[in-house]
């Protein structure tokens, strides 16, 4: 009954959430509180990660339901390490939202709201039961509306109105299908389902069932159905943005993983094929919309849909070696996403402006700001020996070796598109003339780069240490390559 | 507003001692027959809001000083201590337990741990419910 401990990534931050609650009026104290949540949470997930290379996969049944009669919580290396990346990432946010943030958005639930959104983030990645992602997600979601809004201002209002009602009809989606599923394979318990749909086959019916799983969890991590995305991450706080493009699409990427790895993978012909299509799409589009724009927060923005497209290749090929790029990847896009976000956030406050016209030399004021973006620049596009280089070479061979050239084709030179779009961005804003002199600078806050300055650190030292994550991502790929462990690791005793 | 609403006020007298007393019986009849903490929750919400609607907000903020904010929170955390307790005791989060005790006036009753939890979802609705029915009636 040690394994309590599985609940707690989910637990404790709703818990600290509501107590925070109580202290609305305490800005500062609710900041200190959550990040120490935060720390503690990343600790745990850290102690469970080293448990499960130990022990096998654990699961927790909650009340001492067995499943498949009631839901539980699992831990393979899989969720772990993106529950573990994840509280990691929101740690440094809030680190960031408190030296810079405003106190007004301090005081309006700020901080109970982010750690409400990790529960879902955590909660997701953990759950063992379809419907308990349902709800986890709705969680998540709830907690993205009120960040989303927080703050405003019009066009966040006007974004909000979209994001809310393509949440809304996705979620929607979301329950029809899991109708569906219940009404044809009776459970949903994740590994109940995988057990019985390889035992009856996965029929025209069945994989019907499973494109609409596909368009819903398309739709949260804007695997072509991105439509959405731009406008809602680009105009919220800058914290919050980084939260998104660093979090939000991954829970999607991971649903869609978990599901078509576990369940839904006897028919690769019609799901991965339509996912690889997909995915390729994604990274025309996302490329494109990332070099043709010159507000700097929609570049970043479409700079997470193209990473969407990259990381669901590796899903579309569909071997280990592709599924291990991926997590690689997905771990990779995390960090430098949230970099990439807080490095423009704090041009934009620099300059006042996020339009790439108004900024120029920024260089020459800030060195410690530019060498960051230059640094976070060649880490999304994939240069040795930074974070972004083992996934794509991973994925890229994977792709050699399956013979799927036109993906191959497409992501890397995507990868060339990201290099260029924010190339554009250092070569406008960091290099040129500078406009304003040494005296009319505006100071940089004490401390504000130090956020970023730790994400650039990781970034780094994911690229050097991939040997010693390489056990860990080894035995998540396994896991998700072999569903049988999964199944038996939660089933086992009633089979 | 001058309307007449000598007759809503009332009936809402009475009307909200039966809502109330109703929504009560649900939250109890819980966890054997239809009825649990959500449902007895929105019942008994739906009494505060019928006060609100058919009185002023500031004669109701008067007889109930509740910060329905806070009520939320206070039902979410209950729920979870209810959750949390059994991880120290050697069960696994959420396990419930449940027992028969001879009450004075009630006899023979169950008691079960899982009405502490129900009780922390129906304060958490009714907290809810009424904090979103009273911020949109505050918007001008």
């Amino acid at each position: 009954m040690m394994n309590n401990i599985l609940v707690l990534p989910m637990l404790l931050p709703i818990i600290v959430g509501v107590l925070l609650i109580f202290l609305r009026t305490y800005g500062r104290i609710q900041a200190w509180i959550s990040l120490i949540a935060m720390a503690l949470t990343a600790g745990i997930s850290g102690y469970l990660l080293q448990k499960v290379q130990t022990d096998g996969i654990i699961r927790l049944d909650f009340g001492g339901w067995e499943p498949p009669f009631g839901i539980l919580f699992v831990a393979d290396s899989f969720a772990v390490l993106l529950v573990l990346t994840s509280s990691i990432i929101t740690a440094i946010c809030l680190s960031y939202a408190l030296i810079s943030t405003s106190k007004e958005l301090q005081t309006m639930y700020f901080y109970p709201t982010v750690l409400f959104l990790i529960a879902g983030v955590n909660g997701s990645f953990l759950t063992g039961d379809l419907f308990n992602l349902f709800v986890c997600f709705e969680v998540m979601l709830l907690s993205s509306y009120v960040l989303l809004t927080l703050g405003n201002s019009k066009r966040q209002l006007r974004e909000a109105i979209k994001y809310v009602s393509i949440n809304i009809v996705s979620s929607w989606f979301f329950l029809v299908a899991l109708a569906f599923l219940y009404g044809a394979i009776g459970t949903l318990n994740m590994a109940h389902l995988a057990d019985r749909v390889a035992e009856v086959g996965q029929t025209p019916l069945l994989t019907t069932i499973s494109i609409v799983f596909l368009i819903v969890f398309s739709l949260k991590a804007g695997l072509l159905l991105y439509f959405w995305l731009p406008g809602s991450y680009s105009s919220p706080p800058i914290v919050t943005s980084a939260l998104f493009g660093a979090l939000l699409t991954k829970v999607g990427i991971y649903a869609l993983f978990r599901v078509f790895s576990l369940i839904f993978h006897h028919q690769p012909e019609i799901t991965h094929t339509v996912i690889g299509i997909m995915a390729a799409l994604t990274l025309i589009g996302g490329s494109l919309g990332a070099i043709s724009f010159n507000d700097l927060r929609s570049i970043a923005a479409y700079n997470v849909v193209v990473a969407v497209g990259f990381i669901l290749v590796g899903l579309a090929i569909a071997t280990p070696a592709a599924i291990e790029g991926s997590i690689y990847y997905i771990i990779h896009d995390m960090v430098a996403k949230a970099l990439l976000f807080l490095l423009i956030g704090t041009m934009i406050t620099l300059s006042g402006t996020s339009k790439m016209a108004g900024m120029s030399g920024l260089m020459k004021n800030y060195p410690l700001l530019g060498w960051s973006f230059f640094i976070a620049m060649l880490s999304l596009a994939g240069i040795p020996p930074l974070s972004g280089f083992i996934g794509k070479v991973l994925i890229s061979s994977a792709a050699i070796d399956n013979g799927s050239y036109v993906l191959l084709a497409l992501s890397l030179l995507s990868s060339i598109f990201v290099l260029y779009s924010l190339l554009r961005v250092f070569k406008n804003c960091f290099w040129g003339e500078t406009i304003v002199s040494k005296e009319e600078q505006l100071p940089l806050r004490r401390g504000v780069l130090i956020p970023c300055l730790v994400l650039v650190g990781l970034t780094i030292l994911i690229g050097l240490g991939t040997e010693i994550m390489s056990p860990y991502v080894t035995d998540a790929a396994e896991t998700l390559v072999n569903p049988s462990v999964y199944i038996d690791a939660v089933l086992g005793k009633i089979q | 507003m001058n309307i007449n609403d000598v007759i809503l006020k009332t009936v809402s007298k009475a009307v909200v001692l039966i809502i109330l007393t109703f929504g009560i019986y649900l939250f109890f009849s819980g966890h054997n027959q239809p009825g649990g903490g959500f449902i007895g929750g929105l019942v008994i919400a739906s009494a505060f809001v019928l006060m609100f609607l058919s009185y002023d907000s500031e004669t109701v903020s008067e007889a109930l000083p509740i910060d329905f904010k806070k009520l939320s929170g206070l039902g979410v955390l209950l729920a979870m201590t209810s959750g949390i307790a059994p991880m120290f005791l050697g069960g696994a989060f959420l396990s419930q337990s449940f027992g028969y005790f001879d009450l004075p006036i009630f006899g023979k009753t169950e008691l079960a741990t899982v009405t502490i939890f129900e009780a922390g979802i129906a304060l958490t609705v009714i907290g809810v419910v009424v904090n979103i029915i009273l911020s949109i009636s505050e918007d001008e």
